[in-house]
């Protein structure tokens, strides 16, 4: 099972593999053309070097016909490759069982942006339906040269092109090929990452003529995790390799008086590793690793008790110095408003920090002995974290090659571009391939959170109720104090830990403005971090970044506003939503969840079960999502049940529907745990949740039983991403419901058991 | 620290002998010694399943499991549950609702499942839900492991 891998192995594979299609070359060249030899008149038999301007770099059409795509992004199972693949096949005119997608590898595929901001589909799809159309042409090109016809009186079908009305005058791309290179130029946009764009002349086909895309292709990554016959990130073994683990201070920002090496002098083989701040232990095993890891003696400086204490977090909040402030929206006379206003409505929503708790704690292997330096990552950003593994170890820009494997769960920045650091330094400390891994208190306490915020809530209205403007301010935490992308040392604990200088970001975000009343201002300001470096409650993105915290306080404040108005939830959206593809979802998810209309909770609710349904909407960078909860509260325990959810979804054109429902399943689960369950606790020294008890999600029995997807396909319109789109509008959703249900408004998440019950009891007594 | 014992271990079928501290964690033991990554390190506390093998048919999270409690017991990983060409129903299952996202988790599930229906398949919804509580996945695809343990229910009572 262990497959034991090593550059060598790679490049050998590799170069194996090239070496097959040179072979077959000789076996295609022989094959005749409509009667004739073909000629290899296209293209070169050496590979261009990688760059977004080569087709190559791109796609390739081996002897066999076998078409490989190099996407510069990776999947975390929602099928990315899979939808990649079938818009490479669509516009090559070629079955989609041809195509096969190989993710981020900075060997095989140029910087895309590795997965971030639901940009696979939108930005990366865009850019390869290009590039495919393009490559196309240029087949399409030569096949009418050797055929002795103009393009246009071509067709493709599955790879031959053909003479219209004369299917047996014909060449095969393969044919064409034989198994060289492209060697062709796109016209590249000099951007590297999401926002890298090549193309050619060509112009993709219109939507009209899909056959492959919107059609429910099966993941391919599904049976080797079944059956356990596929790697992870963890599974990766080199020879030679020794096992690493990081040594983090006890207390937040404590540092090193003292180390006792001879504390793990019983491990033989164990050493420690410590180049200023950075403290680690390296062994022949992992078991030993482990051991030395908690039996080495540290003496730490006192705790600067860097945390207020978390009772007081939300207050420490309000009152924190404003470091950067923007109004994304501001229209119309908001002040004027609120000056002449019948009434004014306000309230003031708080949301947690949150953990990414991945599935298991990061890990990578990065060995430093090799030519290049090779780095395995589980980081969705492969070929930024290799360029992070080239600055902390001041190598030159190219020589570590990071491949992306399979990790244990990731959505945003979690800790798997710290754990490649980690390993980068330790290898070569060491001088051996080192593989880094750490506990689940690591995994949990450790590593990057969303940042906890209050969003302030203001609303003018007329005697009617009508609202004449509207406030959304949320002051909060930056949202990056390190970022996404892993690619400079001070946005990793290991760069932190060596002093480099830092540069933190500040940005928030406002909900987007999408609702019409006359005057409307949307803003944030960030306030600084707790501890600067080196902070287990520093800040980054987890899936659909502080998309749950503002709509959590909009969804809910915009009920509180219908209710004001004698309007039921779905009549005030619809009221104030004036795009069409907005009041469709609305309209769409009410008619299919059988929305019940009413004003103000659910009154007629008796007995110890409270039902109650609720909505949320949101626009995310293009990707519609309107979502119904319903809800049981066990008012005796304070439990919820989120049974049922009714999504409708709108992001554009589809690529893959199985793909893309299945995708919301998981946003929708993951999100009502995060609603409902977590909460990251610390004290005044220290983060104080540190595995799956002390810091809960949601389990079998609490899941939703059912969810229930609409999805609005719109072919015409360019496809949006939809990896976060749906986890936006169920924190606001699922407190609607509880409202719903229980006439009492959450102005806190998560709506956990203990919060529950001390609400439903104020609101009792 | 014990001292390094020789053992012989039990495992899918074959046996393997191993020289470890008897105190280690069978999950490293199966993963480093015998190289069969299938359990995977989640917690190490037990509080999550990723690690989950059978012990003598029994659900055992290995990450709290000493190797050297387990020394003549048969020990069955995901591989050896079944493979493609002869899946337990739970794998099949698990792939015909196309299951798991991240999938690190889904060792787990698809262990403790399928001890659960090994028992007794006729479980209803509620028996089923309630059976799998204490394992976790992160990336929320409860619904589809429900999806996938009716059908496996259904198809093993038949
Ligand atoms: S790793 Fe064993 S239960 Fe989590
Ligand atoms: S599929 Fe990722 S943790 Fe379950």
């Amino acid at each position: 099972m262990t497959k034991m891998k090593s550059p060598q192995d790679f490049a050998f594979s590799r170069r194996d593999l090239m070496r097959g299609a040179g072979a077959l070359v000789v076996t295609a060249a022989g094959t005749s053309v409509g009667g004739r030899k073909a000629r290899a008149a296209l293209g070169s038999k050496v590979k261009p070097a990688l760059h977004p301007a080569e087709l190559d770099s791109f796609i390739h059409i081996g002897a066999d016909g076998k078409v490989t795509a190099f996407f510069g992004k990776m999947d975390m199972g929602q099928g990315v490759d899979v939808a990649i693949s079938q818009i490479v096949a669509e516009e090559l005119d070629v079955t989609y069982a041809k195509v096969t997608t190989l993710l981020s590898d900075t060997g095989t595929s140029v910087n895309q942006g590795g997965a971030s901001g639901s940009f696979a589909i939108k930005r990366g799809g865009h850019a390869m339906r290009h590039i495919a159309a393009e490559a196309r042409r240029v087949l399409v090109e030569e096949a009418a040269k050797q055929l002795g016809v103009k393009p246009m009186a071509l067709r493709v079908d599955d790879g031959v092109v053909s003479v219209k009305g004369n299917p047996r005058k014909k060449i095969s791309y393969a044919e064409i090929l034989q198994g060289r290179y492209f060697n062709h130029k796109l016209k590249w946009n000099k951007k590297y990452g999401n926002r890298l764009f090549s193309r050619g002349p060509a112009k993709p086909k219109s939507y009209k003529e899909y056959k492959v895309v919107g059609k429910p292709y099966p993941r391919i990554d599904v049976a080797g995790k079944v059956y356990g016959t596929s790697d992870f990130v963890t599974d990766i073994k080199v020879p030679g390799m020794v096992h690493g683990r990081v040594i983090h201070p006890e207390k937040a920002g404590t540092k090193i008086k003292s180390v006792d090496a001879s504390s793990i002098k019983h491990i033989k083989g164990a050493q420690v590793v410590r180049q200023k701040d950075f403290l680690a232990v390296v062994a022949d095993t992992e078991w030993d690793a482990v051991q030395a890891a908690r039996d080495l003696k540290v003496t730490w400086t006192p705790s600067p008790k860097p945390f207020t204490k978390q009772k007081d977090l939300y207050n420490h909040i309000r009152k924190a110095r404003v470091i950067k402030k923007k109004l994304d929206t501001n229209k119309g006379d908001v002040d004027g408003a609120f000056k002449s206003a019948a009434k004014v409505i306000e309230a003031e929503f708080e949301f947690p920090f949150q953990s990414h708790a991945s599935m298991g704690p990061a890990c990578a292997v990065v060995d430093t002995t090799s030519n290049p330096v090779m780095l395995w990552t589980g980081s969705q950003k492969a070929h930024y974290t290799a360029e992070g593994v080239e600055r902390i170890l001041k190598l030159k820009p190219g020589s570590v090659r990071g491949i992306w494997v399979p990790g244990p769960g990731s959505y945003g920045r979690n800790d798997a571009g710290d754990a490649a650091m980690q390993a980068a330094v330790l290898s070569k400390a060491v001088g051996k391939p080192v593989r880094v891994q750490g506990m689940r208190h690591e995994g949990t306490a450790w590593d990057p959170k969303n940042p906890a915020s209050v969003h302030r809530c203001r609303a003018a209205l007329d005697a009617k109720g009508n609202v004449l403007a509207y406030e959304f301010m949320s002051k909060a935490f930056d949202r990056q104090n390190v970022r996404s992308n892993e690619s400079k040392p001070r946005d990793n604990l290991a760069g932190q830990a060596l002093g480099v200088k830092l540069k933190p970001r500040t940005f928030f975000r406002s909900p987007e403005d999408i609702y019409t009343m006359p005057a409307r201002r949307l803003g944030w300001e960030v306030i600084p971090p707790f501890l600067d470096r080196y902070s287990p409650l520093r800040t980054s993105h987890l899936r659909d970044p502080i998309g749950p915290q503002i709509h959590f306080a909009s969804d809910q404040f915009h009920d509180m506003l219908a209710e004001e108005a004698g309007l039921d939830p779905v009549e005030y959206r619809l009221k104030y939503l004036v795009s069409k593809r907005d009041r469709d979802l609305i309209e769409a998810v009410a008619k299919k969840s059988g929305w019940q209309k009413r004003v103000g909770p659910n009154k007629g609710e008796r007995g110890n079960i409270l039902r109650g349904r609720g909505i949320g909407y949101a626009l995310r960078s293009g990707c519609r999502v309107a979502i119904v909860s319903e809800v049981e509260v066990n008012k005796k325990t304070g439990k919820i049940w989120a049974r049922k959810f009714t999504v409708s979804h709108d992001c554009g054109l589809i690529i893959n529907p199985d793909g893309l429902t299945r995708t919301i399943h998981g946003n929708v689960g993951m999100a009502v745990s995060r609603i409902l369950h977590e909460e990251v606790n610390f004290d005044e020294e220290m983060v104080t949740s540190v595995d799956w008890v002390s810091y809960p999600i949601v389990e079998s029995p609490d899941a939703p039983e059912d969810i229930d997807v609409v999805l609005i396909n719109r072919p015409d319109k360019p496809a949006q991403g939809a990896g976060e789109g749906s986890t936006r509008p169920v924190s606001g959703a699922v407190a609607n419901a509880f409202y719903d249900a229980t006439g009492v408004r959450m102005m806190r998440a998560p709506l956990s058991v203990e919060r529950v019950k001390a609400a439903l009891a104020k609101a009792k007594a | 620290m014990a001292k390094p014992q020789r053992m012989r271990l039990n495992v899918n079928g074959g046996h393997h002998i191993i020289t470890v501290d008897p105190d280690m964690p069978l999950l490293y033991a199966l993963r480093n010694d015998i190289g069969l990554n299938n359990p995977h390190f989640g917690c190490g506390l037990a509080q999550c399943g990723a690690c989950t093998v059978h012990v003598n048919g029994k659900a055992t999270r290995s990450c709290v499991t000493p190797v050297g409690s387990v020394k003549g017991k048969k020990i069955v990983t995901l591989t050896g549950l079944g493979t493609p060409e002869k899946p337990h129903p739970v794998q099949k299952a698990f792939l015909d609702e196309q299951v798991p996202q991240c999938g690190y988790c889904v060792n787990g599930w698809i262990m403790t499942a399928a001890e659960m229906l090994n028992k007794n398949p006729k479980l209803n919804d509620r028996q089923i839900r309630e059976g799998l509580s204490g394992l976790k996945c992160r990336c929320g695809t409860h619904l589809a492991i429900h999806r996938a343990v009716k059908r496996a229910a259904k198809a093993m009572a038949s």
